[in-house]
């Protein structure tokens, strides 16, 4: 499939060292700002969609904190690697990843949903460079994602791409037809997630339509699959390291997670997917679950 | 300009898929990003020349449009140049995919839709598009052309190349006319005069431009001279030449294989309800679905032959004056 003869492409992460105590904590951190950011700009949108925000926040945190070599000072080097949120809903915490990390300000990104933001309800890449692709119809970005996948393979890029994705998502056949192609094209450098929170919109994935055997279905579509805890740092990194390592076959990350991860009483509750309005109270108890002390919670919350 | 009556040089045999394929190819080493995409349909699109000429640029994504209709987004974003290629039909099913991984994301990417129209033919009405202009002029950002012959075809293919930003193109499946000699030339958003009139102007697009040359020729025995304009890009819509050909000759027919709802008589329509209203007659498949058949059948069928051009002409030229 390449153009010149084909490179085989050795990941850069096979020689990397074993992942470092303090990498893990400072991830942990990056993840707690990831929640606090999420909920105060939705409380300030008075929209937007908690529960699968929080779900993937300690993921986010991990690939932007170790495993994407991407720079915020040069959003279009061609030799970044690519991470794509398909399950563009997720937005808040793209944002907020995003302003801990710098590609965008802390401030402005709380700004979420307004009038003349660019911080809308989903990413969109004419108002922010950095999030690679525009989002918010599920299965899309997935397959946007294989295509710069299947690019920068054909370009000998040593380059990888990652794209996160909902488990109400895969119910789109679009993400099937991509499980396939990428399978057949031996995408190596790409790595999907799932945020395995076992919720949708309206209900459980059980009730709206079963995904299980899960891991079944990615295996026998020819992935490398791996299931894991999603809100377990050190297991996220291990698994990313593999994931980078596998040849001739596109990784499945299956990360289970707790939609509302957090927030106590958003834990689980489908009501908490969105578009949901959050009152001064519920910020604030959510704020405080959070680890945020009363000074940030003020500055969260009335500082805008 | 030409004003004379351009010889309809009959069938070259040579449909505006072959035409596009071939043209594909040659200009694949001059595009060295240029990657063709295919669902399994490439001895249907053309692309089947650029299969066998470059194959390690011919990405195939199997029967998944949608699929493949997204990826173009990623790989234009990875700087290659992508041309989706499959069936008119089919590219509805990914109208979706369009709007938000390639036209949202001003992506520089290319969609090139074989099979449009009653031009299918005996495939029947589940194939034939009769929706798909409509529905991408109608994406913020898309550029939508529909050449009429296969040397604009062939021109159109290369326009598109060079062409910054994402763009829906019609070919065609059946032996198609040559309208145009081989000094001819391709803009994108502009309308060309191929045969001039005063009396009534016909824009056409497509298989259609062939048809209005007849009727005009038709109209001509019988003393009314129609002005022919092959409107090749529907979107952006050239409104300089309308207005002028609105202001000229007071009347309008338009023509074109595709649902009279939202095509190029709507393009029309808008663009000279803002800068010259006049009469105007709306000649196409008339918010039905189409049929199996021979693409000359259907069209008298359905009233897209040059009959009914000209029989719209003489209904638009009738109406003047009672704007
Ligand atoms: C194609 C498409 N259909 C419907 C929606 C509306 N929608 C937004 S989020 C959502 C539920 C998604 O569930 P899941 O993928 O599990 O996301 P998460 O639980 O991580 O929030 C739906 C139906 C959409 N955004 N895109
Ligand atoms: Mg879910």
């Amino acid at each position: 499939m390449a153009f010149a003869p084909k490179a085989v492409i050795t990941s850069r992460r096979e020689a990397a060292p074993p992942p470092a105590r303090d990498l893990e904590q400072e991830i942990a951190l990056a993840a707690r700002f990831v929640r606090q950011h999420v909920i105060a700009s939705i409380y300030h949108a008075g929209s937007g969609h908690p529960g699968g925000s929080l779900s993937c926040a300690d993921i986010l945190a991990t690939l932007f904190g170790a495993e994407l070599n991407t720079w915020p000072g040069s959003p279009h080097d061609p030799m970044r690697d690519r991470f794509v949120l398909s399950k563009g809903h997720a937005a808040p915490a793209l944002y907020a990843v995003g302003a801990h990390h710098g590609y965008c300000d802390k401030l402005a990104s709380l700004k979420l949903r307004k009038f003349g933001s660019p911080f809308q309800g989903h990413p969109h890449i004419g108002d922010l460079p950095w999030v690679e692709t525009s989002t918010g119809s599920l299965g899309q970005g997935f397959s946007v994602a294989l295509g710069m996948a299947m690019g920068l393979k054909l370009q000998n890029s040593s380059a990888r791409v990652y794209a996160l994705l909902g488990d109400g998502e895969l119910q789109e056949g679009e993400v099937w037809e991509g499980a396939m192609c990428a399978a057949h094209h031996k995408l190596d450098n790409f790595c999907a997630i799932i945020d395995y929170n076992k919720l949708q919109s309206d209900a459980r994935n059980d009730e709206i339509m079963r995904l299980e055997p899960l891991a079944a279905k990615w295996r026998a579509f020819d992935w490398a699959v791996a299931e894991i805890d999603g809100h377990d740092v050190s297991a996220l990194l291990k698994t990313f390291r593999r994931a980078g390592a596998t040849h001739d076959r596109p990784s499945v990350i299956i990360a289970h997670t707790v939609k509302g991860k957090g927030v106590p009483y958003m834990e689980n509750m489908p009501a908490w997917h969105g578009s949901v309005k959050l009152t001064r109270e519920q910020a604030d108890d959510a704020l405080t679950a959070l680890g945020a002390t009363h000074k940030e919670i003020r500055e969260y919350l009335d500082g805008v | 300009m030409a004003s004379e009556a351009p010889a309809l040089i009959g069938s070259s045999g040579d449909s505006l898929r072959e035409a596009f394929g071939k043209a594909l190819s040659g200009l694949a080493d001059e595009f060295p990003k240029l990657v063709v995409l295919d669902a399994d349909i490439a001895g249907g699109t053309g692309v089947h020349h650029f299969r066998k000429s470059h194959p390690e640029r011919f990405l195939q994504f199997g029967i998944a449009e949608q699929n493949m209709m997204a990826a173009a987004g990623g790989l234009a974003a990875v700087g290659l140049l992508p041309v989706v290629t499959t069936f008119a039909v089919f590219c509805l099913r990914a109208v979706e995919q369009a709007r938000l991984s390639l036209a949202y994301c001003k992506r520089n990417a290319m969609i090139v839709a074989s099979h449009p129209g009653l031009d299918v033919g005996p495939d029947g009405g589940s194939a034939q598009a009769l929706e798909d202009i409509a529905a991408f002029r109608a994406i913020p950002g898309m550029t939508v052309i529909s050449p009429a012959d296969p040397i604009e075809t062939a021109l159109a293919t290369r326009a598109i190349l060079e062409f910054d930003g994402p763009v829906y193109m019609r070919t065609g499946r059946s032996p198609a006319r040559r309208v145009f000699g081989d000094d001819h030339t391709f803009e994108i958003g502009k309308g060309r005069i191929v045969r001039g009139g005063n009396d009534v102007t016909i824009v056409a697009c497509g298989v259609e431009v062939a048809r209005a040359v007849e009727a005009a020729q038709v109209l001509a025995e019988d003393g009314i001279h129609a002005r022919v304009v092959n409107m090749a890009t529907i979107k952006p819509i050239d409104a300089v030449l309308l207005e002028r050909c609105a202001k000229e000759t007071g009347a309008i027919v338009t023509a074109e294989d595709h649902n009279i709802l939202g095509g190029l008589g709507g393009a029309v329509a808008e663009s000279l309800a803002l800068t010259y209203p006049c009469p105007i007659e709306f000649v196409g498949v008339k918010d039905v679905f189409g049929a199996s058949g021979e693409p000359e059948e259907l069209a008298v069928m359905f009233g897209l032959g040059s009959k009914s051009i000209a029989e719209a002409a003489r209904r638009a030229i009738a109406r003047k004056g009672r704007m």
